[in-house]
């Protein structure tokens, strides 16, 4: 398995299956750990990175904690393979671009990545296609076991595991829930979603996480605290409460836009597909919107001849860094834009 | 009454007299710079900041030294301007400044109620000496004391988990 194998599939987790998949994209849990005894990586010496580097490396290799694993050098990866990584989220945006030793080791499903020196030592991550948190937290649950037996943590007594930033401390856990919201959008009525996830405390944020907006009526919610709550407390917030009222919202909307809109939704949905199906120069952004309204139309049940799955990976093979691996050459903007438009044609014709 | 600001040469809109020792002395002052100087609080500012802002304001007290880390030799001003520890005895070591702001983030809360490593036992002394030894390590190095760093790396070798 390489780095380009990828390229020729969307992650697993892109399946379009899994609980409220009309809804909810994709699950993820993610946990911070860092080594005891060992500074955090801010004030590592560069020697120190580099043992941390090759020690988690040997570590999480030789733990076998899935069938399959491959180990990027992400420090000696080429710029289009780290934003590759990016866009498959399975590295953050710092850990492509920052410049000391690090990687990231994949599970060939790519349903579990462990990033290397990000901002700790070890964020192990588990995505899950659809509502699926409970089995994404058992499976990070088990590899954070088995890494246990191998390495120790720096832990404490009172803040629980020791984190770089203290937003990260006690649990460690980030859970996040890749939402698609196209109906609340549409009804201009997202901001009420907004403002309950936050009475919540959770952050809601674009597709790529912090700091990025929302393209393509896509929202990323997660969990703010991390301390004074266990893990299944965190989880549960997410499977009891706020993730089923976002899911009946949507589901709600839609239903309305069907009833009582269904020729401005229908014209908006069908505008979409057409433009997509022949369109010869294609932002990603605008190909972002474009799907968003396709994958509603799915949904709904008005577009029949296009499958989720379809749109799923198109989501992910449009983007810049996957276009050029696909192609295996760089190209600029304009270029892309011509064969992101072809390559969309061909897997959306009629 | 109207004019500048005596700090700064923004309108004046704070306007006060203190008598000091029977003398009258008269404060013009902008918004700005009423606030730094902790005559006026701004509005809209939720409690928790201004909370926090008191208790930061008191911790960094001329007369008390500057939490540092005996280890990583981070100060929590530094911990301030990049929002990243330095190492796992931070939390201990700038215990005082740091709990305010972690309380904050974290809703209030303090205390780790989750997982507990199965190797827990493998207590926090162990883990600061080896904290300890690394940064006399790190030190060593610097100082091109080879001998004493080559030392330094086998007995870090053998107390490691």
């Amino acid at each position: 398995m390489s780095l380009t194998d990828l390229t020729r599939q969307a992650g697993e987790w892109l399946r379009g299956a899994g609980a409220m998949h009309d809804v909810v994209i994709s699950s993820r849990t993610r946990l911070a750990r860092n080594l005891a005894g060992m500074p955090f990586l801010s004030r590592c010496t560069s020697a120190q990175q580099h043992e941390v580097e090759q020690r988690l490396r040997r570590e999480v290799l030789d733990a076998a904690l899935t069938r399959e694993m491959f180990y990027v050098d992400v420090a000696a990866a080429g710029p289009l393979d780290r934003q590759l990584l990016v866009e498959r989220h399975l590295i953050s945006r710092q850990h492509g671009a920052a410049e000391h030793p690090r990687g990231v080791a994949v599970s060939s499903s790519e349903t579990v990545s462990i990033m290397i020196n990000e901002e700790d030592h070890l964020r192990l991550q588990v995505l899950r296609s659809g509502f699926e948190l409970d089995e994404a937290f058992a499976e990070i649950n088990r590899i954070d076991d088995r890494l246990e037996e191998r390495l120790s943590f720096a832990f404490h007594s009172r803040y629980g595991y020791l984190t770089a930033c203290p937003t990260n401390v006690g649990t460690g856990l980030r859970v996040s829930v890749m939402l698609h919201l196209p109906a609340l959008k549409l009804t201009n009525t997202i901001e009420k979603v907004v403002h309950a996830a936050q009475d919540m405390h959770m952050a809601i944020r674009g597709l790529y996480g912090e700091g990025t907006e929302a393209m393509g009526d896509f929202f990323q919610l997660s969990n703010q605290t991390t301390l004074g709550k266990s893990e299944g407390q965190i989880l549960s917030e997410f499977r009891d409460q706020i993730v089923p009222a976002i899911v009946d919202y949507e589901r709600k909307a839609r239903e309305g836009l069907v009833r009582q809109q269904l020729l401005a939704a229908d014209d908006r949905i069908f505008r979409s597909l057409a433009l997509l199906r022949s369109a010869m120069l294609i932002s990603s952004e605008e190909t972002m919107y474009l799907l968003s309204l396709v994958r509603l139309g799915i949904n709904l049940g008005r577009i029949r001849d296009v499958e989720l799955k379809t749109v799923n990976e198109l989501f992910l093979l449009t983007q810049p860094a996957h276009l050029q691996k696909i192609h295996n050459r760089e190209m600029d903007a304009a270029e892309r834009a011509a064969c992101r438009a072809a390559y969309i044609r061909q897997r959306l014709a009629p | 009454m109207k004019g500048k600001c005596e700090k700064c040469d923004r309108p004046a809109t704070v306007h006060m007299t203190e008598i000091i020792g029977g003398e009258k002395i008269e404060k013009h002052l902008c918004e700005q710079c009423a606030m730094t100087a902790g005559i006026t609080i701004k509005a809209n500012v939720p409690i928790s900041q201004m909370l926090e802002d008191f208790v930061l304001a008191t911790s960094n007290a001329p007369e008390e030294a500057p939490l540092s880390c005996d280890y990583c030799g981070i100060t929590f001003s530094e911990f301030r301007s990049k929002g990243l520890l330095g190492c796992p005895n931070d939390y201990d070591a700038l215990e005082r400044q740091l709990l305010p702001l972690l309380r904050r983030a974290q809703e209030g809360a303090d205390h780790h109620v989750g997982k507990v490593p199965s190797r827990a036992g493998d207590d926090q002394a162990r883990q600061t000496n080896i904290l300890r030894l690394r940064a006399q390590l790190r030190d060593a190095v610097a100082a091109e004391n080879y001998e004493l760093a080559a030392r330094l790396r086998d007995h870090i070798k053998e107390v490691e988990p």
